[in-house]
């Protein structure tokens, strides 16, 4: 689609830098909830064009980091087992648990596949009765759709070699988590586009009245991020906090539909361990009654054990937006991409990995 | 999070849950669920995730913003 | 030429063809002397004894495990043969001759052997360059992945001056051979396991006549590199770590096919670290960047040759500057690119 060049066009992202230098008088934090958008974030070096005093913070926008060690730990031992393979998708295999990650199980033996689709597994398990399909299901509200289809694709099918470890995420109890956080700062956020393309923006307006924030659903094109903060600024500018759309051509106020209702059929919110943040109330995903027949957790008896994180990991203050990486004293000494201490230094969306691998580099 | 790309339906077969289609990526193509875009239909974009569509691209949305990124380009030359 | 082993004999790899014994005798002679022998091999000695003037003599090692062993552009055979010669072509050598030993896995189909080796021997031809010597070994079914190959290549160095990182001076710049990123892109594509299909066809080629070329045309180039696994990005890394030099790349001058752009982005994967296996990266002084650049654009494996940056001061960092004149660093990969869907 050419459309894309001409949301990468240098002349387009200048004059929206430009206009969102006119705009902004004061100094102000946003703070983006979406690894995908952390990512183009640092690919473009956009936050090289705002003025200085605009802040903008990274969230716990990567499902792959705020995934708890406990569940990294879980899949493992769910591969090791006889009969089963886990299929992952790539972004999760070197996140660290307390052994090791996902990597390190493979080449201790355990089955780990890589796939791009949840339907991928799917059909590994029909095409294979003799072992056990064991999803990995991480993922905000953008994936929950693929991994509801899977079981219920799953289910129709009639499989019993297929079960899902369920470790789905949702992001509007992180946005009250962080509003509600002792020294927040945030005063105003970019909602992540495509979890607003499944979900809808109607999830968000209680979130933007209670706390007094705008919250603008925001694409992943450079000229779409820099529309998303113009607009953002532009509300905070005049006092105003709404939720606003600007990443028209692909979110409705709705969301889709048939996504959403299938979502809302297979899964139901629970409580879920984030990642360096804690226990957030109903902050996932697990399956509802009739389809926790596919659950891996219930299906595998598995030992609960106390999972070990790094101490000196500040993970859960870099994904709340209250440290930088680099203010981390591990940063890039002792946490390298090579060997992460924590999730964020993992996964390309991670906060720490983009400032590592995307640093700006002094003008 | 949330690596969506859109592509083109090449052509498309199934109903309900199994609802798939071809979909051309600039030139690299990929077999998608096409369950929860029911009213896309051949030649329509769709923003695909995870090997799932989740969106039909509203054509006219996007040359709104286009044309709205347009006016703004040339109001910010207009006045330096 | 069709396979000239009878098929009926042994459509496939037994563990008796690694034996020692007559089977394994009428392997070599009828599947690997058959295509590959060119003067040496038929001789069938322990060792090959090559004449060889004065000059220095470059030795590389290498091996190959790729999988798809068939993908569009290219298969192990040929790949063998290009990785290994233009290893050689990096440090101004022109190839004199390759060793290929060879692990098979017991039940590789032989009628799949000989389409290796035939394209070997084509591969080998035509770089100029001719297989001397050559080992065969069979493992049992399950503990190969259907046939390595582990090469070694002799060259001798035909550049006047040395052709090392450590020559490379801040302000030098930075050329590279072609588009970038193809042939990991494609091989991820024909492996299958991710449903992508494209009619992306590696860049599997000798480069060797390319660095000759600048060689013989008096352009003094400081250092090469073949952005071989890790692609560009590690290139330029490894480059900047050795020669203790930086560089600074414009993104919009790195020549990228459509096709290639269009898997990666699919997959959420970056082509600067993609694999090339017909590309290479030269260093030379910013006054002959233009004789090189005629020179390059004149051989047809570097037809599509650009500058894409310099040489900086700022010493291991590999840094890219963006359409939009923004800056980021391009650090090495820690392991390898994986499929991501976020």
């Amino acid at each position: 689609m050419n459309r894309l060049a001409a949301l990468r066009d240098p002349a387009l992202v200048s004059a929206l830098a430009e206009e969102i230098r006119r705009t902004a008088t004061r100094p102000w934090t946003i703070m983006e909830v979406c690894g995908g958008q952390t990512h183009a974030i640092a690919r473009y070096g956009l936050e090289e064009l705002l003025p200085d005093g605009l802040e903008l913070v990274h969230g716990p926008g990567c499902p792959v980091c705020v995934t708890s060690a406990a569940t990294v730990d879980r899949a493992a031992r769910l591969a090791a087992l006889p009969g089963v393979v886990l299929a992952t998708f790539g972004d999760m295999v070197r996140v660290p648990g307390s052994e090791g990650d996902l990597f390190l199980a493979r080449a201790r033996g355990a089955a780990v596949r890589v796939v791009a689709s949840s339907l991928d597994a799917v059909r590994m398990a029909a095409e294979d009765p003799s072992q056990t399909v064991v999803f990995f299901g991480v993922g905000f509200e953008t994936t929950a759709p693929a991994v509801a289809l899977a079981v219920r694709q799953a289910a129709e099918l009639g499989l019993s070699n297929f079960a899902v470890l369920v470790a789905l995420v949702r992001v509007p109890p992180a946005l009250e988590a962080i509003l509600s956080g002792p020294g927040n700062r945030v005063r105003a956020f970019l909602a992540a586009g495509h979890v607003c393309t499944v979900m809808g923006l109607e999830e968000y307006e209680p979130i933007a009245a209670r706390h007094g924030v705008p919250i603008v659903a925001t694409g992943f094109e450079p000229a779409d991020i820099l529309a998303g903060v113009l607009a953002a600024v532009r509300q905070l500018e005049a006092g105003e906090a709404r939720v606003e759309n600007a990443y028209a051509r692909a979110v409705g106020q709705r969301g889709n539909a048939a996504a959403r209702s299938l979502v809302l059929e297979v899964f139901e919110p629970c409580d879920r361990d984030w990642r360096g943040i804690g226990l957030l109330r109903g902050g996932g995903f697990r399956l509802r009654g009739p389809y926790r027949a596919f659950d891996a957790e219930e299906r595998f008896d598995l030992p609960a054990e106390a999972p070990r994180e790094s101490g000196e990991c500040i993970a859960g203050l870099v994904l709340q937006g209250i440290k930088k990486p680099h203010e981390c004293p591990a940063f890039g000494v002792r946490c390298t991409p090579d060997r992460p201490l924590g999730a964020p230094m993992v996964s390309t969306e991670g906060a720490c990995s983009a400032y590592y691998r995307y640093r700006r580099v002094g003008a | 999070m949330c690596l969506a790309v859109p592509g083109r339906i090449r052509c498309l077969s199934g109903e309900g849950l199994t609802r798939t289609g071809e979909v051309d990526f600039a030139g690299a193509v990929q077999t998608v669920n096409l369950s929860f875009v029911p009213e896309a239909a051949e030649g329509d974009y769709v923003l695909v995730h995870a090997g799932v569509a989740i969106a039909r691209l509203d054509e006219e949305e996007a040359l709104a913003t286009l044309e709205c990124f347009r006016q703004l380009e040339s109001a910010v030359r207009e006045d330096p | 030429m069709t396979c000239p082993l009878p098929l009926d004999e042994y459509p496939r790899v037994v563990m008796a063809h690694g034996g020692g014994g007559t089977v394994m005798r009428r392997l070599i002679e009828r599947m690997f002397f058959a295509a590959l022998d060119r003067g040496e091999l038929g001789a069938a000695a322990d060792a090959a004894v090559l004449a060889l003037t004065g000059g220095e003599l470059a030795l590389t090692t290498d091996s190959f495990v790729v999988r798809p062993r068939f993908f569009p552009g290219g298969d192990i055979g040929s790949l063998s043969v290009h990785g290994t010669v233009n290893d050689l072509a990096m440090v101004g050598a022109e190839p004199i001759a390759l060793t290929a030993a060879f692990v098979l896995e017991e039940g590789l189909s032989t009628e799949e052997l000989w389409a290796i080796v035939s394209s070997m021997a084509a591969a080998a031809d035509d770089a100029g360059v001719r297989v001397v010597a050559g080992d065969t070994k069979v493992v049992e079914r399950g503990h190969g992945d259907g046939v390595f190959i582990a090469t070694t290549g002799l060259g001798r160095v035909v550049a006047p001056w040395p052709v090392r990182a450590d020559r490379i001076r801040p302000g030098d710049a930075v050329l590279v051979s072609g588009d970038v990123g193809r042939h990991g892109m494609a091989v991820m594509v024909a492996r299958g396991d991710l449903a992508v299909e494209s009619d992306l066809a590696s860049d599997c080629a000798c480069v060797h006549r390319a660095p000759l070329a600048l060689i013989e045309g008096g352009v003094e180039v400081r250092a090469m590199r073949d952005p071989t696994r890790g692609g560009l990005a590690s290139a330029l890394n490894e480059l900047a770590s050795s020669g203790g030099v930086g560089f600074e790349v414009r993104e919009t001058e790195v020549p990228l096919d459509p096709r290639t752009v269009a898997v990666a982005e699919l997959l959420g994967l970056d082509p600067l670290y993609s694999a090339c296996e017909g590309r290479f990266v030269a260093v030379v002084s910013p006054e002959q960047v233009d004789r090189a650049l005629e020179i390059l654009r004149s051989v047809p494996v570097s037809a599509g040759a650009a500058a894409i940056g310099e040489a900086t001061d700022d010493s291991g960092r590999v840094v890219v500057r963006s359409a939009f004149g923004t800056r980021r660093m391009l650090p090495m990969l820690s392991g390898e690119q994986l499929p991501r869907i976020c």
